[in-house]
């Protein structure tokens, strides 16, 4: 058995699925991708550093890393709740319940722009109770707010879930027998082992929100250095056949992102070690 | 002592109060309704505002017909290529041991947390008529942006690792057991893969690929940028909803979201059915 593990592997299928797989990488993602650096490149750390430092960029990726954080945050704490009450109650069409969280993914992000607005605009169901109120919701930062939650909400929820699912009783167990109330266990025994589950959500529903467009420029009202997010600043750029300036934001927008995905893995990878498993 | 009597219902150690239970679910259940189903529910009422025959009539819209076709057009040819992708690079990154096999995996999902628009932008930089390779097609009549092939490139993208994401945790639980058992009794290559892997795949296979589906069909930011908007050509069904709205033909607008949606619908069920049906082998994708 020892020889032939060591051995060569028999399985066929390796150059042709080798083939297929770097060939597609190269012509969708890497020579793209390169094409957006080798741009950058050629406008030089300068240009680009000039494209970014203007009010109305600053103003447009500080809006859109800012709102997204903060709709990941709901989601975090949201999705946490809704797959805890998914996973261990028991409720009728609980089933059917669980099946509309994937609702946010299911939906094209413009039809659920358009839905957003018809229902968050000051004549809608949802608006004009806010504006009884007197707040506005949609073509304010409320409304890509609303828009970047509901793109990202699923993620949390079905990434918590099987881990929920996975507990052993017997950890709440012992921890009831050695006299820890109900709230005590859940915040000390149950959510240190859903952390790194729910920190993976939080990142991708981040990321989702980062990038999102299509349900945000709909209910944005789309005024800049006020609702302008950094996706339409690059079409916007685009538009004026301004490749330089839309390579610039792209840039930063990629630099930005994984320096914050890579603070979150580092934070996954400190809460692992910290419980051991998981 | 013996006084001491039992509750009538015992509470588990490991379980909520009934109160607090029925507060977290009424949460959970009101939190979903306002953020997803009404949004859901409003499609609909918008598109029948003025009448199911008005909601019919601007279906029949030669926009909205080429947009229709279109969409379905993109879908067909760019779900059987990440299908194929999926399938090459699952089999590849399972069956084989190699250097660099992590690298990979990070670029096969670099697409997810890159922005719809980004990749867009990265599209036109790369084959856009100013760019090398894109003037020299332009120059023997295959133009890529602003046409067919770039709405295709741009739904593949950010559609990339669906197929692959599903099969890879699959075929990893499955192992290489079967199909060295089925080469040791001479079966061909692509026979093993046939009866033996596909067999054992095809859940999570076409789980993938209505995923993949249902993004590519509804793919806005990135199509958006790549394709021009021209009206009747490259408009796709988002493409031609977003117009429609900004032209304030609102029941044309939602009619067209609604038979995505509807869509959309399909697909969940479809992707709901196969989860309760076939959970134990769907069950390794879950726990990505």
């Amino acid at each position: 058995m020892q020889a032939l593990r060591i051995q060569k592997s028999p399985m066929p299928g390796f150059a042709l699925g080798m083939g297929i797989t770097l060939t597609m990488l190269s012509l969708i993602v890497i020579l793209p991708v390169g094409a957006l650096l080798a741009q950058g490149a050629s406008y030089g750390a300068e240009g680009i550093w000039q494209t970014v430092n203007t009010p109305r960029v600053w103003a447009a990726l500080y809006l859109s890393f800012r709102l997204a954080f903060f709709a990941a945050l709901f989601n975090l704490v949201f999705g946490t709740l809704l797959a805890w009450v998914l996973a261990r109650y028991e409720f009728p069409g609980r089933r059917l319940v669980d099946a509309m969280v994937d609702l946010p993914f299911a939906l094209p992000t413009a039809v659920a722009g358009i839905a957003l607005t018809a229902l968050y605009a000051p004549n809608g169901v949802f608006g004009s109770l806010a504006k009884a109120l007197g707040v506005k919701i949609a073509y304010t930062q409320w409304g890509i707010l609303i828009a970047l939650i509901f793109v990202g909400l699923p993620f949390v929820t079905r990434t918590v879930q099987p881990v929920i699912a996975e507990i052993e009783r017997e950890v709440e167990e012992a921890s009831a027998t050695l006299g820890a109330s109900r709230l005590y266990t859940l915040y000390r025994v149950i959510l240190p082992m859903l952390m790194p589950a729910a920190l993976t959500g939080f990142a991708l529903s981040l990321a989702r929100a980062v990038g999102e467009y299509g349900s945000v420029i709909f209910i944005a009202g789309n005024l800049p250095l006020k609702t302008e997010i950094a996706p339409l600043l690059i079409v916007i750029k685009l538009e004026e056949f301004d490749y330089n300036g839309a390579a610039a934001i792209g840039i930063a927008m990629l630099l930005i992102s994984f320096t914050m995905l890579l603070a979150i893995n580092l934070i996954q990878i400190w809460s692992r070690r910290r419980i051991g498993h998981v | 002592m013996s006084d001491t009597q039992a509750p009538a219902r015992w509470r588990a150690v490991t379980e909520e109060s009934r109160p607090a239970r029925i507060a977290l679910i009424a949460v959970a259940l009101a939190g979903l309704g306002v953020l997803v189903l009404a949004p859901l529910a409003v499609v609909f009422a918008e598109a029948l505002a003025k009448g199911a025959g008005a909601a019919i009539a601007s279906l029949g819209n030669r926009d909205a017909q080429s947009a229709i076709r279109l969409t379905l057009l993109v879908a067909a040819i760019a779900v059987p290529l990440n299908a194929v992708f999926g399938i090459a690079a699952a089999w590849t990154i399972t069956k084989f041991d190699f250097r660099g096999k992590a690298f990979l995996i990070t670029l096969i999902d670099l697409p997810f947390s890159v922005s719809p628009v980004v990749a867009g932008l990265a599209l036109v930089l790369l084959f856009g008529t100013n760019s090398l390779i894109g003037g020299w097609l332009v120059a023997q009549g295959f133009p890529i942006i602003f046409a067919l092939p770039g709405i295709v490139l741009a739904s593949v993208f950010v559609t990339f690792p669906f197929v692959a994401r599903e099969l890879i945790p699959v075929m990893i639980e499955q192992g290489r057991a079967e199909e060295e058992a089925a080469l040791t009794l001479g079966a061909s290559g692509w026979r093993v893969f046939r009866t033996v892997t596909l067999p054992n795949i095809k859940w999570a296979l076409l789980y993938g690929v209505l995923l993949c589906n249902a993004r590519a069909m509804g793919e806005f930011g990135a199509v958006a940028v790549v394709s021009g908007k021209i009206r009747g050509v490259t408009a796709t069904m988002p493409i031609t909803i977003e117009m429609m709205y900004n032209e304030y033909l609102s029941v044309a607008a939602f009619s067209l979201a609604a038979v995505l949606a509807a869509l959309g619908l399909l697909t969940l069920a479809l992707k709901t059915v196969l989860e309760w049906r076939h959970a134990d082998q769907l069950a390794a994708t879950r726990r990505y």
